[in-house]
């Protein structure tokens, strides 16, 4: 866009300043009628003046690797927002990027908000870990060493038991014997935990330790998967150095993990394949340099123990999505195989390259309004409104007479164009009008009026010139048209800068302010200037009536000394 | 209403008008007066940080008989920092403690809701962390900056790049202004106010355009005649779109006191009052610099120009010439008369269309044929 000197317009409002006038009023009542069939007869609320939670998370980089806060990270990591906000069962709330590295969870109100912070504000974590017990989702109904096969051999009927990883395309099926080695869990806690590699824990192995891990060993019996709030909270604990408890994201069996040997972030890629020769589908993964090695080393340790400490488990935030067996040292790429379906073999990939998000995210600010709060400022927002409203109408009509009326209906048409963009563009953006919004569209009642007042001044002179209406009316239209459109730039452009650069409260601002300056143009285009061509027509207006505005005599405009200085033209040479 | 409008009609043929290039060295002098003090306010007093930069919670709670003074004393007791309680509009109070935790907001909300005696989901809370403002300064600072390069682009192109810096000069001056009057006032800087300091950006320019967009059309063609210099034309120019310029900032400033004194009256403090008394101090010195500052100095810069400096030359020995004759007063009447329609008809008549019509007296009295 820039300045339009061309006069091609010049004569659009000039000839047919009906169909303009048809074209808007057509505009208007489709975008009504749309508005209606959509079911959205008013503009979506922001979580400011709806009520409910909003929460500003910006990312942070990990040391070194600042370049990870990109888009589709960001992408990324609101699809997990958004898995675990509606996984509160909250389907209405939204998880949106905001800027370049923020997000933005709004949860309308009603729900637990404490519970979806904490949720929503933890990171994506993913380890794999070893794994040294497994059991079953429920409490074991004997705390007692007892040896119990069921501990290990059958830790879940679905991806965990029959899964392994393998290398490459070595087809094992499910050779590899699923040996369930009576292990007791109580045994197997303290011994994992002795004779792990961890150096600290091999370093003090004192009554310390074995203290922490009966004390571990009783938090064991205690975890009940298959309820979710208890399962959230072992999830919650637990440094990656550290032994943790966890539970299969499905609730059901539960694990003492050993400290994380593998970050989810040395996982390059991950994806999902269905392998043609063995008919099923597998996960295939790529690991970095420094993930290859600290794999093999890992696969190298497990291939060698028994069942159930053969396996690693994937833990996702907490939660172990996948505790695949290997069967022999693995580096750099690994496959897991099992019985996975295509969708439980993509949604494994997903975790895994999730994992790989080497984002973590820090809390900004957490709004929790409530409706009756937020319906006290729209409303003060909407008095003021009308009230700025009320007193540019005054004004005008004290100021431009009958120019007002044209002034008036144009912003009636401005407002209600507005008002069902806003509408529509609820459901189909996403917009939501929240406070500043609404201020943005107050402050641009002023700039709507602002092109109407540059218009009507540029008739007016053109009056003063001695032009009567119609001309006037034409021959300022070309000139005032530029100074509208120029300016009307730099006011959108000033919008568009604050929208792109700008995040959260400033954003809707802008939106706002962007929007009703384009439909400005739109207005004065399209409605103004073919409703000026119009009245013109009337005599009311072209009579230059004292209510009009438009009186030449009110104007100063001197009519005798135009005719008169054209007669005397010629003498205007002597002076030069 | 005659009598403006007539004012209006005078100002606009320049029979009467105020003399703003002459005393552009005046209005300089304010503007720098008033940056500077500005930059001392700024420099001593600071600016007074909303809890948006400094980290904290904001707590508001419905109608409540507690006063403000036990509120703040119950605040501080839950919260173990200094609680600053403000009374709303509606009889709610506004409760802002500063660096306070997620968990802790927590904790304060129930502890406030019991003490007022307010249910607890009635209390709103916004908990901000220290960086959330920053992170919105930050922005905002990179916006203005990637604003600033677009619109000298853009002014450079449209118009000539010495009224894209005069504008600039204006835009940096109206921002410095807004802000030392915060500095100054000590109203509280919050996100509202950065949003209100980015809206500037765009009204500021507004007017200045329109009064560039009329001197751009003043003073078209002006090295073919040699009855006005640069300085005098922008002159007539401002004095001419003076009417525009108040309207325009008079509508633009009666929403914006709408909402600051009906939306934060009704409301007390808060975003609206926030963005709208930064709009209002903005608007008022945009309005200000666009008139007093960005037209002297685009013709300061202008006179520069040797094709200028020649012009002026010309104008001066002309006006010596008339002068020596004895008929300077009457001949400067009468053109003073003629210099109203000579540049606009000009102007345009090459590109509109409608303009064709009236050829004899758009061409012919070209400031250049005589």
């Amino acid at each position: 866009m820039a300045a339009p000197k061309k006069g091609r317009g010049a004569s659009g409002g000039q000839g047919k300043p009906g169909r303009s006038l048809a074209l808007i009023l057509i505009a208007m009542v489709a975008l009504t009628g749309g508005m209606f069939l959509a079911h959205q007869p008013t503009p979506r609320l922001g979580i400011d003046l709806a009520g409910g939670t909003s929460i500003t998370l910006e990312a942070k980089a990990e040391p070194g690797q600042e370049k990870a806060i990109n888009k589709t990270n960001m992408d990324t990591a609101v699809q997990i927002m958004e898995r675990r906000v509606n996984g509160l069962g909250v389907s209405e709330a939204e998880v949106q990027t905001q800027g370049d590295r923020n997000i933005i969870v709004n949860i309308p109100k009603g729900t637990n908000s404490a519970q979806a912070r904490e949720q929503v504000g933890t990171t994506a974590k993913l380890y794999f870990r070893p794994v040294l017990t497994v059991a079953q989702g429920s409490p074991t109904p004997e705390p007692s060493a007892s040896p119990s096969g069921k501990a290990s051999s059958s830790p879940s009927p679905s991806a965990t038991a029959s899964e392994k990883a393998d290398d490459g395309d070595k087809a094992t099926g499910s050779s590899s014997s699923p040996s369930a080695s009576a292990t007791t869990q109580g045994r197997a806690v303290t011994g994992a935990l002795k004779t792990d590699a961890s150096p600290e824990a091999s370093a003090s192995a004192s009554a310390e330790d074995e203290a922490a891990a009966a004390k571990l060993q009783k938090q064991f019996e205690e975890l009940d998967c298959s309820n979710e709030a208890s399962r959230s909270k072992a999830a919650q604990g637990g440094k990656s150095t550290d032994t943790v408890l966890a539970c299969s994201s499905e609730g059901d069996a539960k694990y003492v993990l050993g400290p994380a040997e593998v970050s989810g972030t040395e996982v390059d890629s991950a994806k999902a394949n269905f392998d043609q020769q063995r008919g099923m589908w597998i996960v295939q993964m790529e690991f970095s340099g420094k993930g290859s090695k600290q794999f093999q080393t890992i696969t190298k340790k497990l291939s060698a123990q028994q069942e159930p400490q053969n396996q690693f488990a994937i833990a996702l935030d907490g939660e172990v999505v996948s505790a695949p067996r290997v069967n022999e040292t693995l580096s750099g790429s690994a496959e897991i195989s099992g019985s996975f379906t295509q969708q439980s073999a993509e949604d494994l990939a997903n975790v895994l390259s999730y994992g790989a998000l080497p984002l973590s995210f820090k809390e900004q600010s957490v709004t929790t309004v409530t409706a009756a709060l937020g319906g006290e400022q729209l409303k003060a927002g909407l008095i003021a409104g009308a009230i700025g409203l009320a007193l540019v109408i005054i004004y005008l009509v004290a100021y431009y007479r009958g120019l007002a009326f044209i002034a008036l209906l144009s912003l009636l048409v401005s407002g209600i164009l507005s008002y069902t963009i806003m509408a529509l563009l609820g459901p189909a953006i996403g917009f939501a009008l929240n406070l500043p919004a609404v201020c943005g569209a107050i402050v641009a009642i002023g700039i709507t009026a602002d092109s109407f007042i540059v218009y009507f001044e540029r008739v007016r002179d053109e009056i003063r010139e001695g032009r009567t209406l119609r001309p006037a009316v034409e021959r300022g239209w070309p000139r005032a048209r530029r100074t509208i459109l120029v300016s009307d730039f730099v006011s959108f452009l000033a919008a568009a800068v604050l929208f792109v650069v700008t995040v959260g409260k400033v954003q809707g601002f802008a939106f706002t302010l962007g929007l009703t300056t384009l439909l400005d143009v739109v207005v004065v285009f399209l409605f103004t200037k073919p409703l000026l061509t119009l009245m013109a027509r009337k005599k009311f207006f072209a009579s230059g009536h004292p209510w009009s505005g438009l009186d030449p005599k009110r104007l100063g405009a001197k009519p005798p000394l135009r005719r008169s200085r054209r007669v005397n033209a010629p003498t205007d040479p002597k002076e030069a | 209403m005659s009598r403006l409008g007539n004012f209006g009609a005078r100002l606009y043929r320049g029979e009467v008008g105020y003399d703003f290039m002459g005393n552009r060295r005046i209005w300089y002098g304010v503007s720098v007066l008033i940056t500077i003090t500005a930059i001392v306010a700024l420099a001593v007093s600071g600016l007074n940080m909303g809890i948006e930069f400094k980290g904290g919670a904001v707590f508001t709670t419905p109608k409540t008989s507690v006063s403000v003074s036990e509120a703040e004393d119950l605040a501080t007791e839950a919260s173990g920092h200094q609680a600053i309680v403000q009374k709303l509009g509606n009889g709610g109070l506004r409760v802002q403690i500063t660096e306070v935790d997620t968990a802790k907001s927590d904790e304060i909300q129930d502890k406030l809701a019991a003490d007022l005696d307010v249910p607890r989901e009635k209390i709103a809370a916004d908990l901000v962390g220290p960086s959330w403002g920053e992170q919105i300064a930050n922005k905002a600072w990179t916006g203005l900056g990637i604003f600033m390069i677009l619109v000298v682009i853009y002014l450079a192109i449209a118009f000539e790049w010495r009224m894209a810096i005069a504008a600039l000069v204006a835009l940096i001056h109206d921002i410095t202004i807004t802000v030392g009057v915060y500095a100054l006032v000590g109203f509280e800087v919050t996100p509202g106010t950065v949003i209100g300091l980015l809206t500037i950006l765009g009204y500021s320019l507004y007017d200045t355009v329109v009064v560039f967009d009329s001197l751009k059309e003043g003073t078209k063609g002006i090295t073919k005649q040699t009855r006005w210099t640069y300085s005098e034309i922008a002159n007539r120019s401002i004095n001419g779109t003076l009417i525009r310029s108040i309207n325009t900032t008079v509508v633009a400033l009666l929403p914006v006191a709408g909402l600051l004194f009906i939306g934060g009256g009704v409301l007390g403090a808060g975003m609206l009052n926030d963005i709208s008394l930064a709009l209002f101090v903005g608007l008022a010195a945009g309005a200000y610099s666009s008139i007093f500052i960005a037209t002297p100095l685009v013709a300061d810069l202008k006179e520069r120009d040797p094709q200028m400096k020649a012009l002026k030359k010309r104008v001066l020995a002309k006006r010596a010439a008339a002068a020596a004759k004895g008929e300077a007063t009457e001949a400067e009447q009468a053109e003073q008369g003629d210099q109203d329609q000579d540049p606009e008809d000009a102007a345009p008549a090459g590109a509109v269309v409608g303009q064709r019509q009236q050829p004899p007296r758009g061409h012919g009295r070209t400031p250049g044929r005589r």
